[in-house]
């Protein structure tokens, strides 16, 4: 019975990292069709700005948290201005853009801050392990959880709750009558690139300490991004949380019956499988044409 | 018609000329001349100072040039130059075949000083099995390797595991856990750590291979957790090796318990992931930067004056460097007595000995691998390593240890 809690525990740890990471991704793919290849470089120099303000300033994970989040996400409202704007409806064009613009990012980190790996301290405050339904977890990552159910809360309460969600909500369904309601759709779509565009640094600054930090590790992230995505319904942000927990329950499982190789290639055998059969995606949200 | 006598003489001298200019090794019977002349001889020297290993082997790169330019102000190799001819080969295997081709057939080195990874090293052997040049190969590595044309002047599996298994045995107690990156290196390590486990009472309770680049270990310390296991046996490389070490502290697990025993974690792998994540984890390995010895003194000194205060040396660096002076020693045992060859300095290479910073070292005859002198050490918070344990011997290569019906001779792979 305790493993069967320990490996549950484990699975929501990998799933929480994987929302943090797609959750992003979910609101610039999800509303504005824009296929981000940039966004592991979003999560890549949100890890490298938190490592540069403790370097430099020595500020600590929280403080730097919040510059993180104003920081990337004001590096994703100027991208939005100066390229993907000019790019909408040419989803081919946007890929190469975009791919374009995450190696341009790799390649100034590398010359900035030069190629070898980095390391974010954690909170002392939180780097115990605690007892989590009598199994013990480490406490950062408890804090991963919680701090992604608060991100995820904050994002829906955003789209559904206040004007600015419902202004994104109607230029998705159709920016011509939005804009004839007074809706300045350019303006929405800068502010909605750059929130995603802020979530994923934040998601780099929240894993950096648990994983190594290097000019390439957004490799890596925005592949997991996509299939969370894709497999859970591209507009539906439920579908999102719904996609994350099962391939994190998934791979918790597989890797711990078999190994982490096999369950790499399980999982992507399960999700080619699942999007053979259902190319929408788990969950979909009906959107009026 | 009949061919008259000028007519042939011209003919025969347009045949002579373009022979004379196309195929000159023909004219000049002592063709090796090529490699040592005007009291210069050229060196290739091959690591990647781009891409992915790019970070470790610019410090090979560095080690090597000191190690050359140290031996030119003392006068030199036989009173001659050694003239390094550096390439970069992008991290790239089909790049290193390429360049180690130019630094062979154009430059026409004697012997070339590269490669970090198996991969790069494989990808030049036939380059310089076909040219009969040599390579000369500065890294740890899994071993199973028998060629004339490269000198291994890295640790073999026996030389990092034979005193470091029965100690961690002893100490810590007989069950290991192994896991390493899914590639030949830590498979091969792992079949001859078994030998030894089963030789000394040790038992293995799981054996678990990682994708290469893999950076979520909660499932791997998940099992760590359940089968509790005395030792973790890591040969975990890249920006794994820091992943699994931030995550393994952070789920509460203490290495003063159930410590991890590496072989591949060095300095540099320590500054990457932070000293209290490392704090009290093993490695085994010939050389370590705090290694109290006069060579090693002057060593490091002379590296921190070079290439700044902070740079440091490691056990991959440290061969780099000595394996320099192994090949000055050997074109000074060539002497006036024959030609500066690759084939004359493999010969004059074998029993070749020196103090190196980890000790007396020496090329093995039989198999061209290196006798080295294994460590056990710490790591410490301080970025540092402090040696627990150093051989009261050195150690003998025997690249086919996990093999006991395969040996390297100088005949080459003997089987049975």
């Amino acid at each position: 019975m305790d493993f069967v809690v320990q490996q549950f525990v484990t699975g929501l740890s990998i799933g929480s990292i994987l929302l943090l990471v797609a959750l992003g991704l979910s609101i610039i793919y999800g509303s504005m069709g824009v296929i981000n290849m940039a966004h592991g470089e979003f999560i890549m120099l949100g890890a490298y700005g938190t490592w540069a303000l403790n370097a430099a300033f020595g500020l600590s994970l929280f403080p730097s948290l919040i510059v993180v989040f104003l920081g990337v996400g004001l590096i994703g409202a100027l991208i939005e201005l100066g390229v993907i704007r000019f790019l909408y409806k040419r989803t081919l064009d946007t890929i190469l853009a975009t791919w374009g613009i995450g190696v341009m990012l790799q390649q100034a980190i590398r010359l900035a801050a030069g190629g070898e790996l980095r390391y974010v301290q954690m909170p002392p405050s939180l780097s115990d392990s605690v007892s989590v339904l009598g199994t013990d977890v480490s406490a950062y990552r408890v804090f991963i959880f919680l701090a992604v159910a608060v991100l995820f809360g904050v994002t829906w309460f955003i789209l559904y709750r206040t004007s600015a969600g419902m202004k994104l909500r109607a230029v998705v369904q159709d920016p011509a009558i939005a804009s004839s309601f007074g809706i300045d759709a350019g303006r929405v779509r800068t502010l909605t690139f750059a929130y995603g565009a802020g979530l994923a640094g934040l998601a780099g600054a929240l894993v950096a300490p648990l994983k190594s930090v290097s000019p390439e590790m957004g490799a890596s992230y925005v592949v997991d991004a996509f299939f969370v995505v894709v497999l859970g319904g591209v507009q539906s942000l439920f579908g999102t949380v719904a996609s994350s927990f099962i391939l994190g329950q998934l791979t918790g499982a597989l890797a711990f019956w078999q190994n982490d190789t096999v369950a790499k290639a399980l999982v992507l055998v399960v999700i080619v499988v699942l999007i053979r059969f259902r190319p929408q995606g788990l969950f979909v949200t009906r959107v009026r044409t | 018609m009949g061919i008259n006598r000028r007519i042939f003489l011209r003919g025969t001298a347009a045949v002579g000329a373009g022979v004379s200019v196309g195929f000159p090794h023909i004219w000049i019977k002592n063709a090796d001349l090529a490699y040592a002349q005007n009291g210069e001889i050229k060196v290739g020297v091959l690591f990647s100072l781009t891409g992915t290993t790019a970070i470790v082997e610019d410090s090979l790169n560095k080690a090597t040039l000191l190690a050359i330019e140290e031996i030119n102000a003392a006068g030199g190799a036989a009173g001659m130059k050694i003239v390094p001819i550096v390439e970069d080969p992008a991290s790239d295997p089909a790049t290193f075949a390429d360049k180690a081709r130019k630094l062979v057939v154009s430059d026409k080195a004697v012997s070339v000083f590269g490669s970090y990874t198996s991969a790069s090293r494989k990808a030049v052997l036939p380059v310089f099995e076909r040219r009969n040049n040599l390579y000369w190969y500065p890294t740890l590595y899994e071993g199973r390797e028998c060629s004339k044309n490269v000198i291994y002047t890295g640790a073999v599996p026996n030389q990092q595991q034979d005193e470091f298994i029965p100690w961690l045995i002893q100490k810590f107690g007989p069950k290991f856990f192994m896991i390493g990156s899914n590639y030949i290196y830590p498979k091969e390590e792992n079949n001859y750590a078994r030998l030894l486990l089963a030789k000394h009472g040790g038992e293995v309770v799981n054996e678990e291979y990682v994708p290469l680049g893999h950076s979520e270990f909660s499932s791997v310390i998940n099992k760590i957790k359940s089968t509790q296991p005395n030792v973790i046996f890591s040969t975990v490389v890249g920006d794994s090796v820091v992943a699994l070490h931030r995550q393994y502290r952070a789920a509460g697990l203490d290495p003063e318990k159930m410590p991890m025993a590496s072989l591949t974690t060095s300095e540099v792998e320590v500054a990457a992931m932070g000293g209290e994540a490392a704090a009290g984890h093993f490695t085994s390995a010939p050389y370590f930067m705090v290694h109290k010895s006069p060579e090693n003194e002057k060593f490091v000194a002379a590296y921190k004056a070079k290439y700044g205060a902070d740079s440091v040396t490691h056990f991959v660096s440290e061969p780099a460097y000595f394996q320099v002076y192994l090949f000055k020693q050997a074109i000074e045992k060539i002497g006036s007595a024959g030609d500066i060859t690759p084939e004359n300095i493999r010969e004059a290479a074998k029993d070749q000995e020196m103090v190196a910073p980890q000790g007396k070292v020496k090329i093995e005859r039989e198999n061209l691998h290196t006798w080295l002198w294994p460590k056990i050490a710490v790591a410490k918070s301080d970025g540092q390593f402090e040696v627990l344990k150093d051989s009261a011997e050195w150690m003998r290569p025997d690249p086919y240890s996990a093999y006991p019906n395969q040996k390297c001779t100088e005949a080459g792979l003997t089987e049975g």
